[in-house]
């Protein structure tokens, strides 16, 4: 079975083949082609029309590289929520146009189901259930994956997601853009333990997280700090960051594990993905603590966790062999809950 | 803007202050209103937003931060309430695309209403915070035209 992806719920424009085999035949996010290196890589596509003038191109240049052409394939998938009316409207409309005019079945991928199934493409042994963390720029959750369509939410922010506090604090810090992988360069040789930053909702109650007060706190360090920040306040303050981060992701993960423990004695692992899985030193905390609860620690490669039509195309291959496309009639959903059916974080807001 | 009601310094010792201005502000909001929250990276502009569109939904509303997002919209009584965040607009016209004509018929919450450039309408509410310490802040607020008689009072006893 070959299934055509394609992503533009967000900032990416981005077009893939996926096999039922577990094959990426092709896998083209724009901001990564060479022609636009001259931006260094980061072009946000925040306009719809941005993703209307490359998607045909883009999804023309997957099915080249893929070697096949329209008629090889067995079905259409795209993101349809949530994330930016606009840019969904694109990806949706093109994959309805393929899908009605060769006769193929549609699905309509929610973008964190995508993110949640993405583990299952490079990881042939995993089972269901496992429990997720997704945690990038735009999310922070933890989900307990029962099966294809049946996801529970233990946890998600109440402010800011992971990798929006990154971004932030290495905007206050002076570190460049994207923040993540600059701040995780200066943390290196810091001392983490210098500055006393605060563990947001350490010890409370639930899977909650919650990093705006983080970011409130390294603003204040910054400000006390003299001013430019030397090169040694600045690794020490990037590590106490992450280290912060870090301490916060592994406490409510810690108390996920437990819930998820409880309702299934069966599940297989702790899966973490999303672009902020890109720290080590994130990544090596949780791999500790899932190796200490006995789960096997699952993280997909990079680009596999960042937006991209991969995880689309394999959302959309388990979901036909699950028997479940979409009509053409189905609606971009700007709001679109994994779990419709998770209670509100208390005092607080949640991503999508 | 032409300034047509404006508080004094409203100084705001803790988040619950910061939360009961925004709650003594939301019902003086109506529809067609805009809020610009100014003030830098981690001044509490979110923060403000988030009780603001409590008081004038649900006081468990979820509400995440729009950065990503750019645009999140919430349904009140009172019109739909569109919170956005323009920091990472790379012009002007791409508001558009946000559903911003739509908004205009909402109450708009504009975060980093200076990516606007000549777009910000003069008939809006600004609002500045500005940091005094760990979980202080200090807010000014200003009105244009639609905003005479609306503010008095509103700096509270404290």
């Amino acid at each position: 079975m070959l299934v055509l992806g394609i992503e533009t719920s967000c900032d990416e424009t981005a077009a893939s083949v996926v096999s039922d085999g577990r094959e990426i035949l092709s896998n083209l996010v724009l901001s990564q082609l060479e022609e636009h290196a001259p931006y260094g890589g980061v072009v946000p596509e925040i306009a719809a029309r941005a993703h209307l003038d490359h998607l045909d191109g883009l999804v023309g240049r997957a099915l080249a590289e893929a070697g096949i052409d329209l008629g090889d394939l067995d079905g259409v998938a795209a993101t349809g929520g949530p994330g930016l009316i606009g840019g969904v409207l694109v990806g949706v409309m093109t994959a309805k146009a393929i899908a009605s005019v060769r006769r193929l079945p549609f699905v309509a991928v929610n973008h964190l189901e995508a993110h949640a199934l993405t583990a299952r493409l490079t990881d042939p042994e995993l089972r269901f259930p496992y429990l997720l963390l997704l945690v990038s720029g735009g999310h922070c959750q933890l989900l307990a994956v029962e099966g294809v369509g049946r996801y529970r939410r233990l946890g998600t922010t109440i402010d800011d997601a992971a990798g929006e506090a990154f971004d932030k604090a290495a905007k206050l810090m002076g570190l460049g853009y994207p923040g993540g992988p600059a701040l995780e360069r200066a943390a290196q040789g810091g001392d983490p333990a210098r500055f006393d930053l605060p563990r947001p909702m350490k010890g409370r109650p639930g899977c909650d997280f919650s990093f705006s007060g983080l970011k409130t706190a390294v603003r204040l360090a910054v400000d006390s700090l003299p001013a430019p920040l030397s090169d040694a306040d600045r690794s020490d303050l990037a590590a106490s960051f992450q280290q912060a981060v870090a301490d916060s992701l592994a406490d409510r993960c810690k108390r996920a594990i437990a819930a998820f423990r409880a309702e299934h004695p069966d599940g297989t692992a702790l899966v973490v993905a999303g672009g902020v899985a890109a720290n080590a030193a994130i990544r090596q905390r949780l791999r500790l603590l899932a190796e200490r609860a006995g789960l096997r620690f699952v993280a997909p490669p990079l680009r596999l966790c960042t937006d991209n039509a991969a995880m689309v195309a394999w959302a959309g291959v388990e979901r036909l062999r699950a028997g479940s496309a979409d009509g053409l009639d189905f609606a971009p959903r700007p709001r679109w809950p994994l779990d419709p059916a998770a209670r509100p974080a208390r005092g607080a807001g949640v991503k999508a | 803007m032409p300034t047509a009601a404006s508080t004094p310094p409203i100084d705001l010792p803790d988040e619950d202050a910061t939360r009961a201005l925004a709650t003594r502000l939301a019902p003086r909001l109506r529809q067609g209103d805009l809020v610009a929250l100014r003030g830098d990276l981690g001044a509490g502009k979110t923060a403000f937003a988030r009780a603001l569109i409590r008081a004038l939904t649900d006081p468990e509303e979820e509400v995440p931060s729009p950065t990503f997002t750019l645009v999140q919209t919430y349904d009140a009584p009172s019109g739909t309430i569109w919170h956005f965040d323009l920091y990472r607009l790379a012009g002007p016209e791409e508001v558009l695309e946000l559903g911003w004509d739509e908004a205009a018929g909402g109450i708009a919450l504009v975060e980093w209403p200076e990516r606007l450039g000549r777009m910000l309408p003069p008939d809006r509410l600004e609002l500045e915070l500005a940091v005094t310490g760990p979980g202080s802040r200090r807010a000014v607020l200003a009105g244009g035209p639609s905003w005479a008689g609306r503010l008095a009072g509103l700096e509270g006893r404290s």
